[in-house]
């Protein structure tokens, strides 16, 4: 999608968006749905406070250091094994097991171990990206042709140009789809592990709010979030535009 | 034998079957000079692919040996170029990227002459930029012989290379490689199921039989070379002959 064009989809949206939102709210009463128009006020007054920013620093933070370790604990495994099928065979129940556990419910074992600061955090972020990552760059990296690996040792090419001129290229979309699908999921459990036992970040920030019934900053806090996500989403897809160019033409 | 370029003797290949192994190739045998060509033609599983890339050092061989200038072939080597059926290009790299790829690897500086010579020679120029899924089924064709050719292999081995292309282009391509062959120093071994194109290209055409599991027939083919074979009537001698050969193997 050319720039402009993305640009209008955003606007629309917003517009669409803060227009539901505001009918809704005249529906349900501002108490329940705050106005947007006073929402809005509230996030330019918040705009220009210092608290509210190390809120948002924070939170980044700790999504990028997740997402960080995630891909390169994630990447490297899976561009393995899914170009070693003995390697993948041997480890795939030990992926499928690992996979459907709903790695929250771990939190209180990594907080023990970790500690209630960001390490905890981070490493529940990392691991629940690590699976996702691992997962989809592992599928990635088994659509490598026959007639590309003879090619490849007939012109020379060792294991390192293997990697490097086939199975990272093939496994590139399909890693930036998963970081994308990963960023919506890393906001969700950085909410959740934010608004426990810390009194820095958006989710802490959310909730404290909403604890006070102080909805309009509240509301603040969830776009901040979500403008967090959306950002990184829109980062990933220029990445990936211009690091697969040849899927994009 | 000792001028012989390529010398394939007693080759075998097995592969793993539930019971026994698998005969793929049984006691095949036979030499190429230099500046030679060999049409290998036979039924759908005879291991005509499999020779192929045993011969490209892709695949061991349960028995038997095959040597290139007198060395025994244990892996890939610069000798031999190979070009596959579904031209093995990448589709994440660019035409020039792809024809550069092999020279990459092995550290080898291209003289932008010889470049922009098999470019010219194969009808590619201008086409640098585009990605291969840009490129019609002809020209990725020419992009993956310019690729092969570039190295200056001694030998270029060549997996059905026209056989998902149109029946015009397929003899323009034809064509085009006759007219690098006559230009350069090198031989080839051409796989295909298309009995016109083993006679226009091949001056020995082999026949596996996938019964025997071996070599059957080696036909000379003293007229290739001529861009106007295709209407002689020794070329349709030799299709009529080769014709009845394969019936009888099916």
């Amino acid at each position: 999608m050319k720039k402009r064009q993305l640009l209008i989809t955003y606007l629309v949206t917003i517009i669409l968006i803060y227009g539901l939102w505001y009918v809704l709210s005249l529906l349900l009463g501002s108490n329940l749905l705050p106005d947007p128009f006073v929402v809005l006020r509230q996030g330019v007054l918040e705009l220009d406070k210092a608290p509210f920013w190390s809120h948002v620093g924070l939170s980044l933070y700790r999504i990028l250091a997740g997402l960080f370790f995630g891909f390169i604990l994630a990447v490297p495994i899976g561009l393995f094994l899914g170009s070693n099928e003995r390697f993948d065979r041997l480890f795939a129940p030990l992926i499928y097991l690992g996979y459907p556990i709903p790695k929250i419910v771990l939190m209180p074992i990594i907080f023990v171990l970790f500690g209630l600061g960001d390490m905890g955090k981070i490493v529940l972020i990392t691991m629940i990206i690590f699976f996702q990552l691992l997962i989809t760059t592992r599928d990635s990296a088994r659509k490598i042709s026959k007639e590309v690996i003879y090619s490849l040792q007939s012109l020379g090419g060792n294991r390192w140009h293997f990697y490097r001129h086939v199975v990272w290229p093939i496994s590139l979309p399909g890693i930036f789809t998963s970081l994308r699908i990963g960023t919506g999921t890393a906001v969700a459990v950085l909410f959740f592990v934010e608004s426990i036992a810390t009194r820095k970040g958006l989710g802490f920030y959310i909730i404290d709010a909403w604890g006070r019934a102080d909805y309009s900053t509240m509301f603040v806090g969830i776009i901040a979030l979500s403008c967090i996500g959306i950002i990184l989403y829109e980062v990933f897809d220029l990445l990936e535009r211009k690091l697969c160019k040849w899927k994009n033409i | 034998m000792s001028n012989s370029l390529l010398c394939v003797e007693s080759l075998s290949k097995y592969f793993p079957g539930l019971n026994k192994p698998k005969k793929v190739l049984e006691d095949v045998s036979f030499t190429l000079s230099s500046w030679d060509s060999l049409a290998i033609m036979g039924p759908s599983g005879c291991g005509k692919t499999t020779l192929l890339l045993i011969i490209a050092g892709l695949l061991q061989s349960s028995r038997g040996s095959i040597t290139i200038d007198g060395e025994p072939i244990n892996g890939p080597t610069r000798k031999i170029g190979l070009v596959l059926q579904e031209y093995g290009l990448f589709p994440w790299k660019t035409v020039e990227a792809n024809i550069l790829l092999g020279a990459r690897f092995q550290k080898l500086k291209i003289p932008e002459k010889r470049l922009s010579e098999f470019k010219s020679v194969l009808g590619i120029e201008g086409l640098d930029h585009l990605y291969p899924h840009q490129l019609s089924g002809g020209q990725r064709q020419r992009v993956a012989l310019a690729r092969a050719l570039i190295l200056r292999p001694a030998l270029l081995l060549l997996d059905e290379p026209f056989a998902a292309i149109d029946a015009i282009t397929r003899e323009r391509l034809q064509d085009r490689l006759l007219a690098v062959f006559g230009h350069r120093q090198f031989s080839f071994i051409i796989v295909t199921h298309n009995i016109e194109e083993a006679i226009f290209l091949g001056k020995r055409i082999l026949i596996l039989n996938n019964k025997a599991c071996g070599l059957c027939t080696i036909l000379e083919n003293p007229g290739v070379g001529d861009l106007h074979y295709r209407t002689k009537p020794g070329f349709f001698e030799l299709s009529t002959r080769l014709r009845n050969l394969l019936e009888g193997l099916d």
